[in-house]
């Protein structure tokens, strides 16, 4: 685990907000995925 | 029990909360600010980690939503650059009005008259255009190709007509073919910027329209750009907040696990709703927070806290009935096209 602490602000800030970028970007691939598996699971179960 | 420091309940909350927020924002291109913020103040929270940590999900959120928005054509990046350097300026002239304001006394009252009557009126103004329009142009969202269609010259309102009708060069060429004036985007983009900055507000609300009323651009296209802005200033907003350590993670992170789904569902509706009932869901969304906005103003002229909680919950109930509403019409929607499709097959 890195420590930041150790880190100026300049780059804790900067770390923060990549960490928080680099969720939304997983979070987004992640649930198209989920996406792409259920849509047809779902458009099955509506035209039956 | 706890996950990451934090009790399974509240972890739930977030999540939950994040996905009704993320609906609205994939789906208006605003609401963060507005909702999450005070939303942390009432859970008991530091202003400076409320608006910090608010600041951070919006910014998470706005990547999200702007994916999908880019998945459907429906980002302009010249525009939204342009509008970026138009909205800075713009803010930076609206904070300065504050503290003129704030040395003769009048910041208090005149920002939150403004802010009352300005989220009212433009709620009524979108609210009556797109009821009187409704029925004229029913054919549905279907706005995928949105970037590439030409767009009709009738769903443009003749006030960005006039503003696209000042040949003044360079002239831009925008999603849809629009042809406008440089100078007239970075215009609308400084007075945007003005009220975001003198309001002390992200400027969805404001944006959003806009972009649709003074520019043309079709709605959304219109949530898409206004998202994209929303990134890079979220992200300075962000870096600003984290640098003083304002940002909490702890509640960053499980709000935005709520808001990916929401925002996904919110933008990816904004292709198959009818685009006068995103007008009309918009229009209610910004009329219950001006009498939101109103009853928290009143709290504090007339020392009633209990008016402050009636503004709080009165946000979140025109909040949830209006992402409810959005995921139910997204829903019938796309059933009566399937079933129309099947009709058509038989």
């Amino acid at each position: 685990m890195i420590d930041l602490a150790a880190y100026s602000p300049a780059v804790q800030a900067g770390a923060l907000v990549g960490t928080v970028l680099l969720e939304a970007v997983a979070l987004y691939v992640g649930y198209g995925t989920v996406e792409q598996v259920a849509k047809p699971l779902v458009e099955r179960i509506t035209h039956t | 029990m706890a996950l990451f420091g934090i009790a399974l309940t509240m972890l739930a909350l977030f999540v939950s909360f994040g996905f009704m927020v993320g609906v609205l924002f994939g789906f208006f291109g605003m609401g963060g600010s507005f909702l999450v913020t005070p939303a942390l103040l009432v859970m008991g929270y530091p202003t400076r980690v409320a608006v910090g940590s608010g600041m951070a999900f919006v910014f998470g959120t706005a990547v999200i939503a702007t994916l999908k928005h880019r998945d459907l054509g429906q980002v302009d990046y010249k525009l939204g650059g342009l509008m970026v350097v138009g909205t800075t300026a713009g803010i930076e002239v609206g904070s300065h009005l504050v503290y003129s304001l704030e040395e003769l006394g009048l910041a208090g009252g005149v920002i939150g008259v403004t802010y009352v009557f300005l989220l009212g009126g433009i709620g009524v103004f979108v609210s009556y255009n797109a009821l009187r329009s409704d029925g004229a142009d029913d054919s549905g969202g279907g706005h995928h190709e949105a970037a590439n269609r030409d767009i009709d010259p009738d769903d443009i309102p003749d006030i960005a007509k006039r503003i696209q009708s000042y040949n003044v060069p360079p002239m831009m060429t925008l999603s849809g073919g629009l042809e406008v004036s440089l100078w007239m985007i970075l215009g609308v983009a400084f007075a945007t910027g003005l009220l975001s900055g003198f309001l002390g507000v992200g400027g969805g609300f404001i944006r959003m329209p806009a972009l649709f009323y003074l520019i043309g651009v079709p709605v959304p296209i219109a949530v898409g750009t206004d998202l994209f802005e929303i990134v890079i200033s979220g992200g300075f907003g962000a870096y600003t907040y984290g640098l003083n350590g304002g940002v909490d993670l702890s509640i960053v992170v499980p709000l935005l696990a709520g808001s990916a789904l929401g925002a996904r569902i919110g933008s990816a509706a904004t292709s198959v709703v009818n685009e006068d009932d995103i007008k009309i869901y918009f229009g209610l969304m910004l009329l219950g927070g001006s009498v939101a906005v109103a009853f928290q103003q009143s709290a504090g002229y007339l020392g009633m806290p209990v008016l402050d909680t009636i503004g709080f919950v009165l946000i979140m109930l025109s909040a949830f009935m209006v992402s409810g509403a959005v995921i139910y019409n997204t829903i019938t929607t796309m059933r009566a096209r399937s079933n129309a499709s099947a009709t058509a097959a038989d």
